[in-house]
C-alpha cells in the first residue's frame, strides 16, 4: 500500500527520518523495475503453460511468443483430460471448478479457468479456443485482500507490541474533538502509574507532538502529507524510533478523520473513537464504519452538555445500532469528569498486556530450561 | 472512503502477480466489493483509471462483484440480509446485528495475456 492516500505520494514524513529514505520505502517498485521483471518472466512462464506435461524448453525471447501459441493450441486440447485427472482425480475435475464458482455467485462469462495457478491454461480462455496467431488470454486467480499489505504490517506491529507487553490504542475522531487535550490530560494523570508514548498523525506540522512532549512523554510526529490516515507501515517506522520500554502504553493519535482510519489496522489492541458533544449526535449513523471499528467511544467535552441540545441517549443508541458491543464513557478532558473510568480502562489494558508478556517469557524460560536439560543429558 | 489508496493497493497486487506469473497485459480485473465495505464504487473506478494508466493493466476492464451485506441477528439467532452497518434486523427490527458478510475488498482474479 502506498503510504499516502492518492496523489500525495512520497510526502509522508516521520520525524527524524531522511525524506529520501522514506520515499524509497513508500515506493519500492518504480515503473521501470516492474517492466523489466515482467519481460523476464513472461518467457519462463509461457513454458509452463505450453509444456504442462513437465517438459521444459529454453526458447530465445523472439521465439517465445509465436511458438508458444502455436504449441499451446494443440497441446492444450490434447492434454486437457490428463491435467484434470492429475489434479482432481478422474471425471470430477471440470464440474468441481464450476460448482465452486457458481456457489460464490460469480457471473458466468469467465468461468473456464483453473483453480490453481500455473496448472493448465490452454483451452480455458474466455472463448475455450482461439484462432492461431492470436494472443491467448488466461485467468489468473488472485484472491487477495486489497488492504492485505497493510494488514501484514499491522500483524507485525501487533506481534512486536505483544512481545514487549505494550498496550496500544488507536485514537480516532473528527478534527477538533479534543483528542490531543485528552491525551495530555491522560498522560499527566497516568504519570505515576505507567510509561506513556505517543505517535501523532497529522497531515502537516509537529504542533501536536510538541504539546505531548511538553508533558515529558516521548512523542513522534508522523506527517502523512496529503494522506488522510495513518497506515501500519508508518506506525512500524515510528515504533522503531520511539524505542518503547516493555509494559508501556502507546497512544496513537490518528489523523482527524472519521472515515479512512476505520479501514487501516495499525496493530493496536483497540480503536477508541472520540466524539465531542459539540458535534452532531447522529455522527455514528453518518460515519458508521468508524463506530463499527471502534471498541470504545468517549463522549468528550461533557462539561458543555448543559449548554447544548445534544441528546446523549440518542447518540449512544445510534452508536449501538452500528456496533452493539460498543462501550461508552462520558468524559471531559477540561474538567476531568469521567476520566477515572477511562484511566481504569487503560490500566486494565496495560495489566493484561503485561500479564500476557510475562506468561510468554515464563513459557520461553521453561522451554530454554528443557532444551538445556536435553543438551546436558547428551553431553 | 480512501479509494485512491485502494486503487494503489490493487495496482500493487496486479504488478506483483505480473512479476510472479509472467504476463505483460491485463485485460480485465475482477474485484469483490462488499455492500458493507464502505467503498464508493464509482470513486474507485475513477481512481483506478488514473492509477492503472501506463502500467500492465492500462485500459483494463474493471468488473466489480457486489457481495451482499449479511449479519447475524442475536435476537433471532439467524443470518439476515442488511444493506448498511446501521440497519435493523428485517425480521425483528432490533439492532443486535453483527455483520458477517459483505465486508470484502478483494481482488478475485485477472484476465491476462
Amino acid at each position: 500500500m502506498c503510504n499516502v492516500c492518492g496523489c500525495g505520494q512520497g510526502e509522508t514524513r516521520i520525524e527524524g527520518d531522511d525524506p529520501a529514505h522514506a520515499h524509497e520505502h513508500d515506493h519500492p517498485h518504480v515503473h521501470g523495475h516492474v517492466h523489466e521483471h515482467v519481460h523476464e518472466h513472461v518467457h519462463e512462464h509461457a513454458h509452463e503453460h505450453v509444456h504442462a506435461d513437465g517438459t521444459v524448453h529454453s526458447h530465445p525471447h523472439a521465439h517465445s511468443h509465436s511458438h508458444g501459441h502455436a504449441h499451446g493450441h494443440s497441446h492444450g486440447h490434447v492434454d486437457h483430460g490428463h491435467h484434470h485427472d492429475a489434479l482432481h482425480g478422474a471425471e470430477a475435475a471440470h464440474e468441481h471448478a464450476h460448482d465452486q464458482l457458481h456457489a460464490e455467485g460469480a457471473p458466468h462469462e469467465h468461468h473456464h479457468y483453473q483453480e490453481r495457478q500455473g496448472d493448465l491454461h490452454y483451452g480455458l480462455g474466455p472463448a475455450h479456443a482461439h484462432a492461431p496467431g492470436m494472443s491467448q488470454a488466461r485467468m489468473v486467480q488472485i484472491e487477495q485482500d486489497i488492504l492485505g499489505r497493510n494488514n501484514a504490517y499491522a500483524a507485525a506491529n501487533r506481534k512486536w507490541l505483544a512481545e514487549h507487553g505494550i498496550f496500544a490504542v488507536n485514537l480516532v475522531s473528527s478534527p477538533g474533538s479534543g483528542k490531543t487535550t485528552l491525551l495530555v490530560k491522560s498522560i499527566e494523570l497516568l504519570k505515576d502509574q505507567a510509561r506513556v508514548a505517543v505517535v501523532e498523525g497529522d497531515q502537516q506540522t509537529s504542533f501536536d507532538a510538541d504539546r505531548i512532549r511538553a508533558t515529558g512523554a516521548p512523542a513522534i510526529q508522523v506527517n502523512t502529507g496529503k494522506g488522510c490516515h495513518l497506515d501500519a507501515h508508518m506506525v512500524g517506522h515510528a515504533l522503531e524510533r520511539l524505542a518503547l520500554p516493555d509494559d508501556s502504553l502507546l497512544m496513537i493519535e490518528n489523523v482527524g478523520n472519521l472515515v479512512c482510519p476505520a479501514a487501516f489496522d495499525l496493530g493496536e489492541a483497540h480503536k477508541v473513537v472520540i466524539l465531542s458533544v459539540t458535534e452532531g449526535e447522529d455522527k455514528p449513523l453518518k460515519y458508521p464504519d468508524m463506530f463499527h471499528a471502534a471498541d470504545l467511544m468517549l463522549l468528550n467535552k461533557a462539561d458543555l452538555l448543559p449548554h447544548l441540545a445534544f441528546d446523549v441517549d440518542r447518540c449512544v443508541e445510534y452508536a449501538r445500532r452500528v456496533n452493539p458491543k460498543l462501550r461508552v464513557m462520558r468524559v471531559s478532558a477540561t474538567t476531568g469528569e469521567g476520566l477515572e473510568a477511562w484511566l481504569a480502562w487503560l490500566t486494565a489494558g496495560l495489566d493484561q498486556a503485561r500479564t500476557a508478556r510475562e506468561a510468554n517469557v515464563a513459557l520461553l524460560k521453561r522451554r530454554i530450561a528443557e532444551l538445556e536439560a536435553q543438551l546436558a543429558a547428551k553431553g | 472512503m480512501h479509494e485512491m489508496s485502494l486503487a494503489e493497493g490493487i495496482l500493487q497486487i496486479v504488478e506483483a502477480a505480473a512479476r510472479e506469473q509472467g504476463f505483460a497485459r491485463v485485460r480485465e480485473i475482477r474485484l469483490e466489493i462488499g455492500a458493507l465495505s464502505g467503498v464508493e464504487v464509482e470513486a474507485l473506478r475513477f481512481a483506478l483509471d488514473a492509477v492503472l494508466a501506463g502500467g500492465v493493466a492500462a485500459g483494463a476492464r474493471v468488473e466489480m462483484i457486489d457481495t451482499p451485506g449479511q449479519g447475524w441477528c442475536m435476537a433471532c439467532g439467524q443470518t439476515v440480509a442488511i444493506a448498511a452497518l446501521y440497519d435493523a434486523c428485517p425480521r425483528c427490527g432490533g439492532y443486535q446485528v453483527q455483520p458477517t458478510g459483505g465486508m470484502e475488498m478483494r481482488v478475485r482474479d485477472l484476465l491476462v495475456e
